[in-house]
């Protein structure tokens, strides 16, 4: 096992640098010079742009530059925006928030979805069955900023029984909706996987096993089933909190959540190279680890998978 | 060249007692349905025979088919649907005139927008930029993807090792951030430059998919008897491995167009997809969007036909893994 | 994505001057209120770009801060005169050599008196080159800039030679030539004190500036939530505030911080999002603010390109504009927020003429078709009008191409660009080939702002690379007048000769679409479209 994790973070390192690089490169090469957008509608001053471009070490190679800013990154320095404040602020500051709505939007995933699933893969073939089916397929088929939308007009504007916008971006309440949004499409896959999954394994010899032996239903589905039936779900779970993360740009637009997906939505518009590979580097980093967690906890759950 | 002296023999083998096997197994459902049929005699069906059998009993199928055929001829005859124009504006009588919910199929069916255009002209000429991106980029990552899978499945070692290193590195960036500042480097962009940016960003999965299935085949018994007969790389992956691999990257490719459909529509509305003139569901949402308040149907009714194409694919995409890949369903 | 914005800038240098609109902006409902003088609102604002340096803040987020926290030399008055805060006077007989006297008692917030060094030390500070300050070039005119900006390496002095402390309570500035609106020009935040702290801890600074104006820094600053400002108890100005602080709430989106301001969470906004303005009046009654200011929305064309700068293209720029039905456009789609043009000066700036761009701003279909066929038709019949899609302009460019397609067969099409700069690049690049969005903001309420600064030959917000001898020859002559009403006229003359030419055509008359809660009162507008910050009355509660 210790090898094994050992030998995957070795291979995240050649990752994480491809990565990087590729979203340096794509954002310092994008058109417009930002340091001449700082000075507005006001023609900019040459002596100034030379001085600027020259502290934020835009005047060097592009590699050079990468190299910089990769070596800055392990001492812990994320750059300074063009703006004059540190990305590690940014960074920050917007984290907390989308850390938050994802997790919010996870848990709800997780809890209804997997509930659903159950009922659903046990009642296969029912009418509730049929209804969850039919609702999923409908969650899936709607684009999340029509999702998005259809909440913020009926629930907001309709109804009136939130605010259309979020306004403290830290209140739990106020992230309810825009954490169903973001969670829904995830929701209908977590809960058509797990019926599946659970409708499979019933039909599993050690479930007639269990059955045989005189478990307590109880036991059978909470232990035997779950167990069984999740490890596919916990797949699915562990690639798809990173997603969340980068989802959150619809979402947080859409209901004006301060997080990272409006704060590097905007970076990206004003070729804000250094905080847009800041952003995306702690993405990569929480996608890179939590890939590793899921292939670990698929070890934990799955008996059969032994890492050397 | 190599591979003509090696093609040759393989095809010259075809009648004999282990080339019998090959060739029935090349462009059957695999080795395993193979055993199952038994000897020669049995005429097998092949893999899309199979499918096309699963898929005609399903009524899901036919009413996806039914609405996709409706929506493509939308995309390409979109006259027949309505005879109005979509970029025709009139502010001084249609400025946010409402939907006449009696006048089926007419200018003012679903009323008009913001700028006095009518919302079902707009609607019915939006379905093309959706349905081109959605099907092109299916295509364009089916094959790019499919070639790398493919690559690094059947050489292994060290192409595998770089090629899956390479998918990872893309797979570290979501689709629609990676399309998102690709496309910002476009001023002017069209339907072509928003499938540049959703396949540049969206072949992994495919890639992956194809490397998996590949890696299974090339183990099977016809691999290694179309290798001791002496078949070359190219002929052994397209002849053989391919039509027994495609099954599973079809299914993904078929459940993704829906994918790619929904993030052409996102990236217009986010201002980075499409952009006016060109009509889209994305570009009209978008602009709807601050009359929400006054009409709301100038925003529901593209989104209603958005979610309808979407829910069309992934129909279809359904029942083609079903068909073709029982194990999933 | 929605709300995202890019930074608003500030156009030239917009003045905290505290101008009064002509229609003195929405007067307090309900008057009999007590009113608490060290009560606190809360005013709608941005999230700074820069940090709070203000020869370094350049957009509305940082400069509104500033404007609050600091006082210059010199101000303008509610109605619109230059006036002195920090000196006593700033005198010239050349408008080269200028003495300026400070007025003694003067404090910074942290004790320090203002001196004469306040001023020089920090003017030269922001224009050394090796502190690359985004406003460094406000400093231009004064004697010794080329020495301590030069336009390449590093400067061989930290001192401009123009500048000189005769003692704590005088200093002298020489320019390189005269300039006749120097003097004027010292009202902007470029040129404001500097404390003896700032010198030792720039970024600390930064962080927690410190000024001699009205109010003082609260607490920290808090970066995307707010930054707290408190009355100032030994400030010497004028103006004098009648609220106990300002609280700068900044949002991301003007949708939020509207919902905020009809449950009275923020109390003033000056802007209200495009998906209100079809209901801010029934939400806000008597609160809600709509009014002009000293802004305007034209587009314009490449006079560089060789197709339209020909001499009879004049025509058919006046065959399009008699193609827009502005008012239409202004009444459905603009819901009001704006108003119809008809010159290129707003109706709050002084000098402003009704109707001086006569019939060719009127919307005329037949007199239109027949004047593009006789300028010879529109390049290719097809135009585009180029707009940054960051800022709101869709709606109207769109409406405006829909016109002149309708009414004239010129196939038009509206073609955004993402964001602001982008435009901008292409802009000053000189690469347009049609027409594009062009809009000022005032410097100034006055009519030689709008049309000197677009349309003199070189000049620095002349994007059309337009040029008309005759024009700048009257503009000469303006400048030279000795009554500012005889300057006036002269440029309301140039401003009809613009119709000759055409190089722009002016669309819309900006609006301040703003409103207040109810915890305040005697809340006005100025024609920066600011409320003025000192004036607000908070009730108690």
């Amino acid at each position: 096992m210790g090898r094994y994790v050992a030998r995957r973070l070795l291979q995240m390192i050649p990752v994480f640098i491809g990565t990087t690089l590729l979203i340096f490169l794509m954002v310092y090469s994008l058109p417009g010079d930002p340091i001449k957008a700082l000075f507005g509608d006001k023609a900019a001053d040459p002596a100034t742009v030379a001085r600027l471009r020259h502290q934020f070490g835009l005047d060097q190679p592009m590699l050079t530059q990468y190299w910089n800013y990769l070596t800055g990154l392990f001492k812990g320095d994320f750059g300074q925006s063009f703006t004059g404040r540190p990305v590690a602020d940014l960074i920050g500051e917007a984290f907390p928030v989308t850390i938050r709505l994802a997790l919010y939007a996870f848990a709800i995933e997780v809890v209804i979805g997997v509930a659903l699933g159950m009922l659903t893969g046990l009642k296969r073939g029912k009418f509730v069955d049929q209804l969850v089916l039919v609702l999923t397929l409908i969650v899936i088929s709607v684009p999340v900023f029509v999702l998005g939308f259809l909440a913020q007009f009926f629930l907001g504007l309709k109804w009136q029984l939130i605010t259309p916008t979020v306004q403290d971006s830290m209140n739990l309440g106020q992230l309810t909706v825009p954490a169903i949004v973001l969670g829904a499409l995830s929701l209908a896959y977590v809960t058509r996987l797990t019926r599946t999954t659970v409708a499979e394994n019933l039909r599993a010899d050690y479930m007639r096993t269990a059955l045989a032996k005189g478990l307590p239903k109880s036991r059978r589905l909470g232990v035997h089933l779950m167990r069984n039936s999740l490890i596919p779900v916990v797949t699915f779970l562990g690639t798809d909190l990173g997603m969340l993360m980068g989802g959150a740009i619809v979402t947080e637009g859409i209901f004006n959540v301060q997080g990272v997906g409006n704060t590097l939505y905007r970076a990206i518009q004003t070729s804000e190279g250094p905080t847009v590979v800041g952003i995306v580097t702690v993405l990569v980093l929480i996608y890179l680890v939590s890939s590793l967690v899921v292939d670990l906890l698929y070890a934990v759950l799955d008996p059969r998978i032994r890492y050397a | 060249m190599p591979e003509k002296t090696t093609v040759n023999p393989g095809a010259v083998a075809g009648p004999g007692t282990t080339g019998d096997t090959v060739d029935l197994a090349a462009p059957g459902v695999g080795a395993a349905a193979v055993e199952a049929a038994g000897g020669p005699a049995n005429k097998p069906r092949s893999l899309g025979q199979d499918a096309w059998r699963e898929l005609r009993g399903r009524p899901m199928f036919w009413i996806a088919g039914a609405l996709l055929v409706l929506l493509i001829v939308m995309a390409i005859v979109p006259s027949l649907f309505t005879g109005a124009d979509p970029d025709h504006a009139d502010l001084r009588n249609h400025y946010l005139g409402e939907p006449q919910w009696s006048h089926l199929f007419q200018v003012d069916w679903f009323g008009y927008n913001k700028q006095g255009q009518s919302v079902w002209a707009r609607t019915v000429y939006g379905a093309r930029a959706s349905i081109i991106v959605g099907v092109c980029v299916t295509f364009a990552v089916t094959v790019f993807g499919g070639l790398l899978g493919m690559l690094a499945g059947y050489f292994g070692g060290w192409a595998d090792a770089l090629l899956s290193r390479i998918t990872d590195v893309f797979f570290g960036i979501p689709l629609l951030l990676g399309a998102l500042v690709l496309l910002q480097a476009f001023t002017n962009r069209t339907v072509w430059t928003v499938t540049l940016g959703l396949s540049v960003f969206g072949w992994m999965q495919l890639a992956r998919v194809m490397r998996g299935a590949v890696i299974t085949q090339k183990q099977s018994d016809f691999v290694t008897a179309a290798k001791a007969l002496g078949a070359g790389h190219t002929r052994i992956l397209f002849k053989h491995i391919l039509p027994n691999a495609i099954g599973p990257v079809i299914v993904v490719a078929t459940i993704a167009l829906a994918g790619y459909i929904s993030a052409e529509a996102t990236l217009s509305y986010l201002g980075i997809g499409l952009q006016p003139p060109a009509i889209s569901w994305g570009v009209d949402i978008s602009a709807a969007k601050d009359v929400l308040r006054d009409a709301p149907h100038v925003l529901l009714i593209p989104s209603a036909f958005l979610s309808i194409t979407v829910l069309a694919f992934i129909l279809l995409g359904d029942a083609v893994r079903d068909a073709l890949d029982p194990k999933l369903r | 994505m929605r709300g995202a914005k890019s930074a608003t800038w500030v156009a030239g240098a917009i003045a905290v001057a505290l101008t009064a609109t002509a229609c003195g902006g929405g007067s307090s409902s309900g008057n009999n209120a007590a009113v608490d003088p060290n009560g606190t609102y809360t005013y709608y604002s941005t999230e700074p770009q820069h940090e709070l340096i203000p020869t370094n803040s350049n957009e509305v987020g940082g400069g509104y801060i500033i404007k609050n926290l600091f006082r210059g030399l010199v101000d303008f008055d509610a109605k619109g005169k230059l006036r002195y805060q920090n000196a006593e006077s700033v005198e010239s007989t050349d408008n080269q050599h200028f003495t300026v006297k400070l007025k003694k008692g003067w404090k910074f917030h942290n004790g320090e008196p203002v001196t004469a060094s306040s001023f020089v030390d920090a003017w030269n500070w922001g224009a050394n080159a090796k502190n690359a300050q985004l406003n460094s070039s406000w400093f231009e005119p004064i004697k010794g800039y080329e020495e301590i900006h030069p336009k390449e390496g590093d400067p061989e002095t930290d001192k401009m030679s123009g500048l000189k402390v005769v003692n704590d309570n005088e200093f002298t500035i020489e320019l390189s030539k005269p300039v006749s609106t120097f003097k004027e020009r010292l009202f902007y935040d470029a040129f404001f004190p500097l404390p003896k702290a700032f010198f030792k801890d720039t970024k600390a600074f930064g962080e927690h500036p410190v000024g001699n104006g009205p109010y003082q820094q609260d607490g920290n600053w808090e970066h995307k939530v707010q930054f707290k400002t408190k009355k100032f108890a030994d400030y010497k100005g004028v103006d004098k505030p009648k609220n106990g602080g300002v609280i700068f709430k900044f949002y991301n989106t003007d949708d939020s911080a509207y919902n905020d301001l009809v449950s009275d969470k923020v109390d003033i906004m000056y802007k209200v999002p495009n998906s209100a303005t079809s209901k801010f009046k029934a939400d806000l009654g008597d609160r809600a603010v709509n009014e002009p200011y000293g802004g305007q929305t034209t587009i314009a064309f490449p006079m560089y390109d060789k197709e339209w700068g020909k001499p009879e293209k004049a025509k058919v720029r006046q065959g399009l504009s008699m193609a827009i039905d502005r008012d239409t456009i202004v009444k459905t789609v603009l819901k009001d927020a704006y108003d119809a043009a008809d010159g290129w000066v707003p109706t709050v700036v002084e000098g402003y003429q009704k109707d001086a761009c006569g019939e060719f701003c009127k919307f005329n279909p037949t007199k239109a078709k027949q004047l593009i066929k006789e300028g010879g038709g529109v390049p290719g019949n097809k135009m585009t009008i180029t707009f940054n899609n960051d800022g709101g302009h869709r709606d109207w460019a769109e409406a405006v191409c829909n016109d002149i397609k309708q009414n004239t067969g010129v196939n038009c099409a509206a073609q955004p660009r993402p964001t602001f700069q982008q435009v901008r690049n292409e802009i000053t690049g000189k690469k347009m080939d049609s027409a594009f969005r062009m809009a000022w903001v005032q410097d100034f309420p006055n009519i030689s702002n709008f049309i000197s600064e677009q349309y003199r030959t070189g000049a620095g917000a002349n994007d059309m690379g337009f040029s008309d001898p005759e024009l700048d020859k009257l503009m000469d002559q303006a400048n030279a007048a000795k009554t500012i009403e005889e300057s006036n006229k002269l440029y309301l003359q140039a401003e009809k000769k613009l119709t000759e030419t055409m190089p722009s055509i002016p669309l819309f008359f900006d609006h301040t679409l703003g409103g207040y809660s109810k915890n305040v009162q005697n809340v006005k507008f100025d024609t920066y479209r600011q409320a003025i910050w000192t004036d607000v009355e908070v009730k108690q509660k």
